[in-house]
């Protein structure tokens, strides 16, 4: 009877269940809209609250905004170079911000008190179909950035120390957004479930430590992410010599 | 048994991709767009300006500071030569108060020798006038002593 339970309280988990829209002929999944346009419209309400007024003596929230555009700015410089940096600067802090949102708005918000018809609501990026948006959105702009920057000289980049390298650099632009979508996808469902997994064994203190470093992981994917997309430009607006 | 539903192959399942990533993308596109106007741009014209305004302060505060520098140096320099000229003034004045005294010292010296010298003139004189007159008594003395004798005989 007990086991029973058990059983169908672990189905409760719902991997892989979506709550789907049907717009004509396309489907979507409709939880992970909800919680990004949730998650989204708190960040911009943030950032006009923010921006609102701003002086030349930062106050309130000015100062954390102020922060958060040196980080990003810095994340940005350091990988992209000093050259371009400032063209790339608001794709690479809005991944950095639409992921790191994302992941904390996931982990931090009771989204199971929300009872959907099918599926259930979490960090949007917990979906393969958000990462793998933002992956191939990294793709085509480090193949923009190249080739606005340097035109068909791009293409050098392929046989750049020696022509050996050009399967190789044809190969990565294959495995960069593969990784980029699977890493982010990976540890962000991985931690939702063993969080998911430890409230439903344990629902006392042990999932605490775990919620923690799902946070702890959380922020350095959203770092990791940012950083190697701003890296992958910089490498394809790099010029060799 | 677990009711995980990975792989779900017609309904649902991890791995399920539809039009949710193209919409995801254009809803990231948008945000980029957003974003930029709304926190971007603003927030990296504050910081900016800030920037520039503190660089400016910088470089008007260093350019005062090598002003300053430069005048210490101008003063310096003419304090120095101030104080050679000082230096050149005391040494003449010395120099001078020297020679004078010398010169003073020269002076009463010759008028010492001189009045000495007279003095001794005048002893000399005076001795040998004495001796002039003591040599004709002592020859009248004789004298008479002779007469005298001559007379007894």
């Amino acid at each position: 009877m007990f086991f029973n339970s058990l059983l169908t309280n672990f189905a409760a988990l719902e991997v892989g269940q979506h709550l789907y829209w049907q717009i004509g002929n396309i489907r979507l999944h409709g939880q992970v809209f909800l919680t990004s346009w949730i998650l989204l419209g708190a960040l911009l309400v943030f950032v006009s609250l923010g921006t609102k007024k701003m002086g030349n003596d930062p106050k309130g929230l000015q100062n954390l905004l102020e922060f958060l555009w040196d980080y990003i700015r810095d994340l940005a410089r350091t990988q992209i170079g000093e050259k371009v940096y400032r063209d790339w600067m608001p794709f690479i802090g809005t991944l950095f911000l639409f992921v790191f949102v994302s992941n904390w708005g996931g982990a931090l918000i009771p989204w199971r008190l929300i009872k959907l018809p099918s599926g259930e609501l979490g960090a949007p990026t917990a979906d393969i179909n958000t990462t793998i948006a933002l992956a191939l959105l990294v793709s085509l702009s480090y193949f923009y950035a190249g080739l606005s920057n340097k035109g068909w000289r791009y293409f050098e980049y392929y046989v750049h120390p020696t022509p050996i390298m050009l399967p190789f650099k044809i190969l990565e632009d294959f495995t960069k957004p593969l990784s980029l979508s699977f890493r982010l996808f990976g540890n962000i469902l991985a931690d939702e479930l063993v969080v998911g997994v430890l409230v439903f064994l344990v629902p006392l203190i042990l999932p605490i430590p775990v919620m923690f470093l799902g946070l702890f992981t959380s922020a350095i994917q959203a770092l990791i992410f940012a950083t190697l997309a701003a890296y992958y430009i910089g490498e394809a607006v790099e010029e060799h010599h | 048994m677990l009711a995980f539903n990975f792989f779900g192959a017609t309904e649902g399942g991890l791995f399920d991709i539809n039009a949710t990533l193209p919409l995801m993308a254009i809803q990231v596109v948008a945000l980029t767009y957003i974003l930029n106007s709304l926190f971007f741009k603003p927030v990296g014209n504050v910081v900016e300006k800030r920037e520039k305004f503190v660089s400016n302060n910088i470089i008007e505060a260093k350019n005062k500071l090598s002003e300053v520098k430069k005048l210490e140096a101008d003063l310096l320099t003419q304090l120095q030569s101030a104080r050679t000229e000082a230096q050149k003034i005391v040494s003449e004045a010395e120099n001078e108060s020297d020679k004078l005294y010398k010169e003073a010292l020269d002076l009463a010296n010759n008028e010492a020798n001189a009045s000495k010298e007279k003095a001794r003139l005048e002893i000399e004189s005076q001795t040998s006038a004495a001796r002039d007159q003591l040599s004709k008594q002592a020859d009248d003395l004789s004298e008479l002593i002779v007469s005298r004798l001559i007379l007894e005989k």
